[in-house]
């Protein structure tokens, strides 16, 4: 059986090296490559010894949901096909991870919310299946640009959320994400998920690993529930079905169910730390006022940051890496001298505000925006405004910027 | 799986739960020959079930677990409904994950099996209800079918949704009086296995469960069509007793009165080019194969 054999330093039919992990992603030689987001959605992709990958287009993930047709075409995945609607395609995904194989897909937007049945079902069933999500506005009337509303429904159902700043984020994010949600202590799928075009459609410099490399296969065997493909005894699994009974013992074994699936969330924490170096970073948490972002945000937080230094304006950051599991801890410390915390988003209701405003203590300190949405950018200028408003200092009207 | 994957070490034989004990000595894995005859004679597949007393669909669950001709191999996708109340009971491996997308999960778990396993013969099978299959699952239901999925997909068609309480269906007749169609159903019964044909299934069958060597035939026909060729479909009028207001003994009879050669469910076949020339060559080698054993139990007596 699979579980038995370890694959590391074997070949793969396309002539890469199953490779320890640890020392792939850590200590193996980077390559700087200029690549849009969705073309390293490919890289990454192409070194994740993928089984299975069901893609259906919605702007703006729908490049890289062909390119990883070529990399099928290639060689590099299992299979590959397009499903008919994103319902459809996680289901797919779902039946895929079912029978033992490594799952990936991605969405966007109002495909993110048609499909968002099979998310806590996806939880529930421990199916460690990765899942881009290039956030776009789910309003009407109809938008394909960047908002990442969205985010926060999946922040309910069990998965494992993580929210990625850059391409390079994305790209080294992919590869680790599977070795945390196949930890058998944790089995959970993981929404990774990024602002749309922003990272998708943008060009950067991101340092690949070495394209011979590649992740040691998926072993189901590992799972903490059984893999569905009659290679283990099967049996009768309950006397009755918890849906028709309506007694302590049903409801018992739901509920301890769903803790058992936010526990293993919990779990992830230990192996998320080790991988991503922390849930969250940091910097200069010693100021009066502390941006805390996610996504796209930390980048024009930055700006923000570095034009208010040359005015003698001091201001930290904490970049959110995870959103699940929740960096409440990290986030609590990080912030606990801070007079003002500053959470700028790219969504109408502020979700990332609200997380912070439940996890730390004197929550008046915490300024929810400034907020843009339906594919505003966030001008750092804007970012910057908010805080001189908050510390009382005047701020030129950004109307009067000019063109 | 062989059967050798479930059997029991000696030593912990006396403390495993019954049921188990049972499994590995007197079921059916790996029997070439299994059918609906070895119900009563050899383990079952299927424990006690928790439907009504009387329920056809009980009925035709233990003829196709009987007739899976690879069960060992074999793993079944279910939906929500009455089925759903059934196969945590069942020893094949089965999944129940949403309702109406068991068609989604059996495409990618039949790629998922070819991926991981491309020199065997893993079967899929789905087992949904009509509601299921017609009515909030049809997209996926076709699509499967248009992508040429290879896997069987059976439809028990009560014509209603039971589990719920007797609504509406799609497959209901017209005319007929149930919840949600207060003033009885407006539009005429979906003609699926029609609709199946000119989807690109390869073998297509509706009928009743009421001849139990008749369902094993089409159970066996429908996965061997499905593994070497391509989707299949089989519609089973299993009624739903208590919503048609029938007695638990009355299940068979309303089956055959649904049978005759006017009736909805008259027997109906369909079978593809490709499928006529799998079957013509399984049934050659199943008549060569009871030639032999012919000869040899000859062979023994003399």
């Amino acid at each position: 059986m699979a579980a038995q054999a370890s694959f590391i330093g074997q070949k793969n039919k396309k002539e890469q090296v199953y490779t320890d992990p640890w020392h792939m992603m850590n200590e193996a030689p980077r390559t700087p490559s200029f690549f849009t987001g969705s073309e390293v959605i490919k890289e990454a992709v192409r070194r994740a010894s993928c089984d299975i990958m069901v893609a259906y287009p919605i702007t703006p993930q729908s490049e890289a949901a062909a390119l990883c047709g070529e990399l099928f075409a290639e060689g590099y995945i299992g299979d590959y096909f397009r499903g008919e609607s994103e319902f459809a395609v996680m289901s797919q995904c779902a039946g895929a991870a079912f029978g033992g194989a490594r799952v990936f897909t991605t969405t966007a937007g109002p495909g993110t919310m048609r499909a968002m049945e099979n998310f806590p079902m996806w939880a529930g069933a421990r199916l460690p299946i990765q899942m881009i999500v290039t956030c776009r506005g789910i309003n009407s009337p109809l938008s394909i640009q960047p908002d990442t509303l969205e985010i926060s429904y999946l922040m309910q159902t069990g998965m494992l959320v993580w929210h990625a700043e850059t391409a390079q984020d994305f790209y080294d994010w992919i590869l680790k994400g599977y070795m945390v949600s196949e930890e058998p202590d944790v089995h959970l799928p993981l929404a990774l998920c990024c602002d749309g075009f922003f990272v998708t459609h943008t060009k950067d410099m991101v340092d690949l690993t070495p394209v011979d490399m590649c992740l040691p296969p998926y072993d189901p065997y590992r799972s903490p529930v059984p893999c569905m493909d009659m290679e283990c005894p099967p049996v009768r699994m309950m006397r009755d079905p918890f849906v028709m009974k309506s007694n302590y013992i049903s409801y018992a074994t739901h509920a301890s169910w769903q803790q058992e699936v936010w526990a293993a969330v919990e779990r992830s924490r230990k192996h998320t730390i080790r991988w991503m170096d922390g849930l969250i970073d940091t910097e200069n948490t010693d100021a009066d006022v502390i941006v805390v972002a996610s996504g796209t945000a930390v980048s024009q937080s930055r700006e923000a940051i570095a034009m208010l230094e040359e005015e003698g304006i001091h201001v930290g950051l904490v970049k959110v890496k995870t959103l699940r599991p929740w960096p409440g801890e990290e986030i609590r410390e990080a912030t606990k001298h801070a007079k003002h915390i500053i959470v700028p988003e790219f969504n109408v209701i502020g979700w990332l505000a609200r997380e912070v405003s439940a996890t730390i203590s004197n929550n008046e300190r915490i300024h929810a925006g400034p907020h843009v949405c339906g594919g505003m950018t966030m001008p750092p200028e804007i970012i910057a405004a908010e805080i001189k408003t908050v510390l009382g200092v005047k701020a030129p009207s950004l109307a009067g910027r000019g063109g | 799986m062989s059967k050798e994957r479930i059997k029991i070490a000696e030593e912990l034989f006396d403390i495993m739960p019954v049921e188990y004990q049972d499994l590995v000595k007197r079921a059916t894995y790996g029997n070439g020959q299994r059918g609906w005859k070895d119900i009563g004679n050899a383990k079952e597949l299927i424990e006690e079930h928790s439907l009504c007393a009387g329920c056809p669909e009980s009925m035709a669950f233990r003829y196709i677990l009987a007739s899976l001709p690879n069960p060992e191999d074999t793993v079944m996708v279910g939906s929500t409904g009455c089925t759903s109340l059934v196969f945590p009971h069942v020893a094949v491996h089965n999944i129940h994950s949403l309702f109406g997308n068991q068609n989604a999960i059996a495409s990618g778990l039949k790629r998922a099996l070819t991926v991981r396993f491309p020199d065997r013969h893993k079967d899929v099978v789905v087992l949904a209800g009509d509601g299921a299959t017609v009515d909030i699952g049809l997209d996926m239901t076709l699509q499967a079918w248009f992508r040429q999925e290879k896997f069987t997909t059976i439809c028990f068609d009560n014509e209603l949704y039971a589990n719920t309480g007797g609504q509406e269906s799609g497959l209901m007749q017209k005319g007929f009086v149930a919840k949600m169609a207060p003033v009885g159903k407006t539009f005429e019964k979906v003609r699926l296995p029609e609709i199946a044909r000119e989807s690109g299934c390869h073998y297509v069958v509706n009928c009743t469960v009421s001849k139990p060597n008749l369902i094993e035939k089409v159970i066996k026909n429908a996965v061997h069509v499905a593994r070497e060729i391509g989707p299949t479909y089989l519609q089973l009028y299993t009624p739903c007793i208590l919503e048609i207001g029938k007695n638990s003994m009355e299940g068979l009879q309303e089956m055959r009165d649904s049978e005759k050669p006017t009736e909805r469910f008259a027997y109906k076949e369909y079978v593809s080019e490709p499928a006529k020339e799998l079957l013509a060559e399984l049934a050659a080698k199943e008549k060569e194969r009871k030639a032999e054993a012919k000869k040899q139990l000859a062979g023994q007596s003399a």
